[in-house]
């Protein structure tokens, strides 16, 4: 598969600190590929050596063929470009913005700005904000501006930096299918850092496991998700992960024993030891226990509850813990406090190996 | 001295809009000489601010700190030190620029240098740095994406040159120093008001203060709205 860009044994360290260790890795020509790993692993770092932003401390950068010197980090930042996680933006409009890159080159007139302006917006769903001040939008729809700016711009290599994060799922699920709309249509090569392994399933075709600075896996989804995975595990255990032993059932569906207290149903067919994993947003709360095809319905209590802005996090110990997201106002509508007795609900099918 | 008082604030009004062609001189002359200050001090400060503002390098901080010591320099002192440079016999005296207004307008330059300095380095360093990385990652080269942080601290930018500027055509000991208060080539607002003070002559005193505070305001005035809107 011809690589875009290779990293070869590619280090980059703060003073003492190597946030990336001998990195060896090839981003596929019009691929989306994953670059996931809990926070802190290094995966910021990396983005932003790919925008050309940092130089590396040691190690290789090839852009096709070319191999980039330290000081050649404008050629991939022509080539490139990078959508932070933080929206950060400029003190005028979306417009202005939006417009941002296509005004610094002469090879576009005032139409022809914007009119791809009006394109790049269209692409996220912001069609009539073009006059709105980027500084006085909603958190997703602010990072739904930012990628736009960066899609105008219309870059072999697009790069995001966990851009759905804290977001809502209507924010998400824009963000996520813009991003495949570009890679479908203007096959552009996207690397997406996540620490969300299920986005990281969904939207991409590969991924790279980075943990502690280190590419400790790389590969075609199928080889990385749906398989006992250490690496995997290794970070995704902070969330709804839970092992247990596995029995038949008559349907054939399975029945984890997780503990004395917790037995989840899953729609798979598997014995033996079995670790899997609940999204967050796959569960429901309610304050009452509700009749439902669900198979999995478990009372708890709220032990605690995380701001996330539009969304909040909760933790409900029904014996093992889950994160629970749900947004401020179901949170606020239902009254939860820590104390709160809670029924979660998730169906069978929501159960996932790892 | 009441009445004093009241009579010269109705005959400054008299000067100002009887068209005075002496009042108008005078002011004038201030006028150009302390925006030609601020044009030099602008152009050599904004380069300075940005680097200042942007990159950490070693004794950034003493610098930084000098020039902010330096904004509460005494006119009077900086006009000797002009002096004795453009004097005939100082170490610049072959310019002949000793008692221009050119010198005057060098003079104020340098002594608001700092203040402008000063306040667009604060600007600069209250701008959010991840502003530079954006306009990298669009495409900016370093020099345009210096521009944006500039343009997005734009607001302190003109703060500054309007504190400069108020600062020059309010100072009295340079334009005193370098430029003599000669009559008819010399002469601006604040050594005029001096001089005819201490000749009694209060009226046209306190018809060119009024002048003096009167474009101050206004002008403040008019930037804080513009800056508004």
């Amino acid at each position: 598969m011809a690589g875009l860009v290779q990293l070869s044994n590619l280090w980059k360290s703060f003073g003492d600190f190597n946030a990336l260790q001998n990195v060896n890795l090839t981003i596929p020509q019009g691929k989306i590929i994953a670059l996931l790993g809990p926070s802190g692993s290094g995966k910021t770092t990396l983005l932003r050596i790919l925008a050309g932003l940092d130089t590396p401390t040691r190690g290789e950068l090839f852009y096709g063929n070319t191999r980039l010197a330290a000081n050649e980090q404008n050629v991939l930042r022509q080539k490139a470009t990078l959508v932070f996680q933080k929206s950060v933006f400029f003190n005028t409009t979306v417009y202005n913005n939006v417009a941002f890159g296509l005004k610094l080159t002469d090879q576009f007139t005032k139409e022809q700005i914007s009119n791809k302006v009006s394109e790049a917006l269209a692409l996220v769903r912001l069609e009539d904000f073009e006059k709105r001040r980027a500084k006085k939008m909603s958190g997703g729809e602010q990072q739904r501006v930012s990628l736009a700016r960066a899609l105008v711009l219309d870059r072999e290599l697009l790069l995001l930096d966990e851009p759905t994060v804290n977001l809502d799922p209507k924010n998400v699920s824009i963000i996520e299918e813009s991003i495949q709309r570009v890679n479908h249509e203007k096959n552009t090569t996207i690397v997406l850092a996540s620490h969300n392994m299920f986005q990281a399933e969904a939207i991409s075709e590969q991924v790279a496991l980075l943990i502690d600075g280190t590419v400790k896996q790389v590969g075609a989804n199928k080889d990385i998700f749906g398989k006992n995975n250490k690496h995997l595990e290794s970070f995704a255990r902070l969330e709804n992960v839970f092992s247990g032993t596995s029995k038949l059932s008559k349907e054939g569906t399975s029945t984890i024993d997780v503990n004395q207290h917790l037995k989840i149903e899953a729609a798979f067919s598997r014995e033996g030891k079995v670790t899997v994993h609940v999204r967050p947003e796959d569960i429901l709360l309610s304050t009452k226990a509700i009749k439902s095809s669900a198979r999995n319905v478990f009372k708890g209590t709220v032990v605690g509850i995380t701001d996330l802005g539009p969304i909040a996090k909760l933790t409900v110990d029904t014996g093992k813990k889950f994160s629970v997201q749900i947004t401020k106002k179901s949170l606020t509508e239902m009254k939860l406090n820590v104390g709160s007795e809670i029924f979660l609900t998730f169906k069978a099918s929501a159960v996932r190996l790892i | 001295m009441t009445a004093n008082i009241v009579d010269g604030v109705i005959k400054a009004f008299q000067l100002i809009f009887s068209l005075d062609p002496e009042v108008y001189r005078i002011t004038g002359l201030s006028l150009y000489v302390s925006a030609l200050a601020v044009i030099l001090a602008t152009l050599w400060s904004i380069p300075i601010a940005t680097i200042l503002g942007l990159k950490s390098f070693r004794g950034r901080r003493f610098i930084r700190g000098s020039f902010n010591a330096f904004i509460g320099i005494p006119t009077v002192v900086l006009g000797l030190v002009f002096y004795l440079l453009f004097s005939r016999s100082g170490p610049l005296g072959f310019f002949q620029l000793l008692y221009t207004p050119l010198l005057i307008s060098v003079g104020q330059s340098v002594l608001i240098t700092p203040i402008i300095i000063s306040f667009i380095t604060s600007a600069i360093e209250s701008i959010d740095m991840d502003i530079r990385d954006l306009a990298r990652t669009l495409g900016s080269t370093e020099i345009q994406a210096s521009f944006s942080i500039l343009r997005e601290a734009s607001g302190g930018v003109i703060l500054a040159v309007l504190a400069g500027f108020n600062r020059a055509f309010a100072e009295l000991g340079i334009a005193v120093m370098v430029g003599g208060n000669i009559y008819n080539r010399t002469r601006v607002l604040t050594t005029t008001i001096a001089l005819e003070t201490s000749k009694g002559n209060i009226a046209f005193s306190i018809a060119l203060g009024v002048i003096l505070v009167g474009i101050v305001y206004i002008l403040n005035i008019t930037i804080s709205y513009l800056r508004k809107r």
